[in-house]
């Protein structure tokens, strides 16, 4: 039998390697979020790191421990660490103390409203913060998996051990169950607010069309899911997990029942990151051996940003305006990439 | 692959029933002066005074995989624990994990084995299990988790042994013995033992399935006294296994053992081992293996957690070394005859 092996040299896909500024963050990194135009990226403990467009770097002291959970808006980021506080990190790298857990407990999930209300979570409890008003706290079966609020209304879907409970913190005894047998960890709303969908323990996602409660199972995946990116006006989710970029359509009222999910960027690694880009059909992926790819979602073209033989990939994002691309390997060595 | 292994961290299951003194075995590991960090896992965060750094309380989340088997669970809070603890890798160099008095060991052991990121970054280590001396025997009349707990247990800290007489103590061993063999018994006063004896103990390395042979039968020194135990309590020993000791049969909780120096047939002995613990792996809580293939020149070991096996080809078997192939099960109400034929059945004739 004959053996084909491309010389190493042979460029299949087109490569944008040379035009990435390099960055060494010199710490574990976990993930990456773009406050106006600077990259935050949130280390394994204690630092935030912000590097601009000429590749600066900033370190702020956020915690005196692990980073164990974090959300952005755009604005700000909120964090919460296993030294049992929530804080916040504006753009302009001013850190504000939001909540201390009396217990000290981990605060294991964090969750922020585009209005300014942040929710966080200790053991089973969560908690939400909105303006003025005062703390609001429930308590759910199980510890916490994940907290997303929707985006329409002040509604927190908070996911536990055996299904998500829909809370609004406002009205008095309203929250709603939403079973489903398993441990369901990060849960997100789509855009439009029709869709619920929770990664699970197990390596698959599981979702809720809110108007019916309908269940979707979404399998298949050989790892669990550990990100997921809504694609530009919530057509697709974007998910990790498997080793090519899995996107489930949510285009149309059924969202993905009874469909196949498109999979683009197939390599021999897998998919650790995904991030959707916020205007466009594309979207940018990492993988486990290090690499990191654009691929446009119409028709699955590749361009190779990052080659592979590094650590996986750990954090990725999109600034708002779609003309910076920022990465990271688990162990803070990244780039930056202006398009 | 032992480079892999050795670079993950090491995980000591502490267990034990209510009042038997693993707070006070977990303290006497953290004060040693060992110039080791560890990170522990509690429940009740805060009730109890351990003096650490790094404590995590914990709160024994038991959750069932989704994948319809019954005895397939998991510690939900643990998953999520180890994944906060990964950020701060470096930080300690081990992580204990000390469960409830009423806990099941098994769930805390199979998130080692089912979680894909927690087995990447851990090593389950070994299951220690510390029994008071004076009442372990009531509570395996009356308390199952007490059996469990030393049915799983890869070392026993049987403590509080100044508290009986020696005859108690016989008494005490010998149902631990009727029940598991093969863990490492150790007798304390206030859980005084050395920390080798406990800690780095690779129970679940497939590279350290070295001697399945039950622990009593080897030359341990602490067990000089073990002579004694049969002269004056013969009218126990029901047993004809010949090594002399005082035996109790567990109605419930037993061990099996298999042994043949003829070769396995591979494509026989593997679907049925599969089968066994498919379909008997509620009952079987601890399995191991050393086996002899037809054909093949490399032992293989394997150790099992109820349903979920793992095994490997391990080595050359050396010259002059027996080919002989052992297994152990440690279960509650193990079907012995069906085992044992299914067992010789897999022999090559």
């Amino acid at each position: 039998m004959k053996e084909f092996t491309p010389a190493p040299e042979s460029a299949s896909i087109v490569s944008v390697t040379d035009r990435v500024k390099p960055i060494t963050l010199g710490m574990a990194v976990t993930s990456v979020h773009f406050l106006r135009d600077r990259a935050a990226f949130v280390g394994g403990e204690e630092n935030v790191a912000f590097v601009d467009a000429n590749c600066e770097i900033t370190t702020v002291v956020v915690h005196s421990g692990g980073i164990l959970s974090t959300a952005s808006d755009g604005k700000r980021l909120v964090m919460g660490g296993d030294d049992g506080k929530v804080v916040s990190l504006d753009a302009k790298g001013e850190v504000t103390l939001l909540a201390t857990d009396p217990k000290r407990r981990w605060i294991d999930a964090v969750a922020l409203h585009a209005d300014g209300a942040f929710a966080w979570s200790a053991g089973k409890a969560a908690t939400v913060k909105s303006g003025k008003a005062e703390e609001k706290s429930i308590d759910v079966p199980s510890t916490v998996g994940g907290l997303a609020f929707a985006p329409k209304g002040l509604r927190l879907a908070i996911a536990h051990y055996n299904g998500v409970t829909l809370w609004f913190p406002n009205m008095a005894g309203s929250a709603e169950f939403l079973p489903w047998a398993g441990s369901h960890h990060a849960v997100t709303f789509s855009p439009d607010n029709k869709f619920l969908v929770t990664a699970m323990h197990e390596p698959a996602l599981h979702g809720w069309r809110l108007a019916d409660n309908r269940h979707m199972r979404m399998t298949g995946y050989p790892g669990r899911v550990r990100s997921m990116s809504w694609s530009a006006g919530g057509k697709g989710l974007a998910t990790s997990g498997a080793d090519t970029v899995i996107i489930w359509p949510f285009g149309s009222k059924d969202g993905p029942m009874g469909k196949e999910p498109a999979m683009l960027a197939p390599l021999q690694a897998r998919v650790s990151v995904v991030a959707c880009h916020p205007k466009n059909d594309i979207l940018a992926a990492g993988y486990s051996d290090g690499t990191v790819l654009m691929v446009r979602l119409e028709d699955g073209a590749e361009i190779l940003v990052r080659r592979n033989g590094t650590p996986p990939v750990a954090a990725l994002a999109w600034n708002a305006k779609g003309t910076l691309l920022a990465f990271a390997d688990e162990n803070g060595d990244g780039g930056l990439l202006e398009l | 692959m032992s480079d892999a292994t050795s670079q993950k961290i090491p995980v000591t299951v502490l267990t034990g029933y209510l009042g038997a003194g693993k707070t006070t075995l977990l303290n006497r590991i953290l004060s040693e002066n060992h110039g080791k960090k560890y990170a522990v896992i509690v429940n009740e965060f805060g009730e109890i005074g351990i003096d650490n750094d790094l404590i995590i309380g914990a709160d024994e989340e038991v959750f069932e995989m989704n994948n319809g088997c019954i005895c397939c669970t998991v510690r939900g809070d643990l998953v999520r624990i180890m994944d906060g603890l990964m950020k701060r890798k470096g930080k300690f160099d081990a992580i204990i994990v000390e469960t409830t008095g009423l806990a099941d060991p098994a769930p805390v052991a199979q998130t080692f084995f089912v979680d894909e990121d927690v087995q990447k970054n851990a090593r389950l280590d070994a299951v220690v299990t510390v029994a008071d001396a004076k009442w372990l025997s009531d509570r395996l009349k009356d308390a199952p988790e007490a059996k469990n707990q030393i049915a799983f247990a890869d070392v026993i800290v049987l403590n509080k042994t100044d508290l009986v007489n020696k005859g108690e103590l016989a008494e005490v061993e010998a149902r631990i013995r009727g029940i598991n063999p093969y863990a490492k018994l150790h007798r304390t006063e206030r859980c005084a033992v050395a920390l080798a004896d406990v800690l780095d103990r690779g129970a679940f390395d497939l590279d350290r399935i070295l001697d399945i042979e039950p622990a009593f039968l080897e030359a341990d020194d602490h067990d000089h006294d073990h002579d004694h135990h049969h002269h004056g309590h013969d009218h126990h020993h029901h047993d004809d296994h010949g090594h002399g000791l005082k035996h109790y049969h567990d109605e419930e909780m037993q061990s099996l053992s298999l042994k043949t120096d003829k070769p396995l047939d591979p494509n026989v002995f593997m679907p049925w081992l599969q089968n066994l613990v498919q379909v008997e792996g509620g009952k079987i809580l601890r399995s191991k293996g050393i086996l002899a293939f037809h054909d093949d020149d490399d032992r293989y070991v394997f150790q099992g957690v109820h349903m979920m096996l793992e095994g490997n080809h391990q080595r050359k078997w050396k010259e002059g070394e027996p080919r002989e192939s052992r297994l152990v099960f440690i279960g509650r109400e193990l079907p012995e005859e069906a085992i044992r034929k299914g067992f010789e059945s897999c022999i090559v004739s």
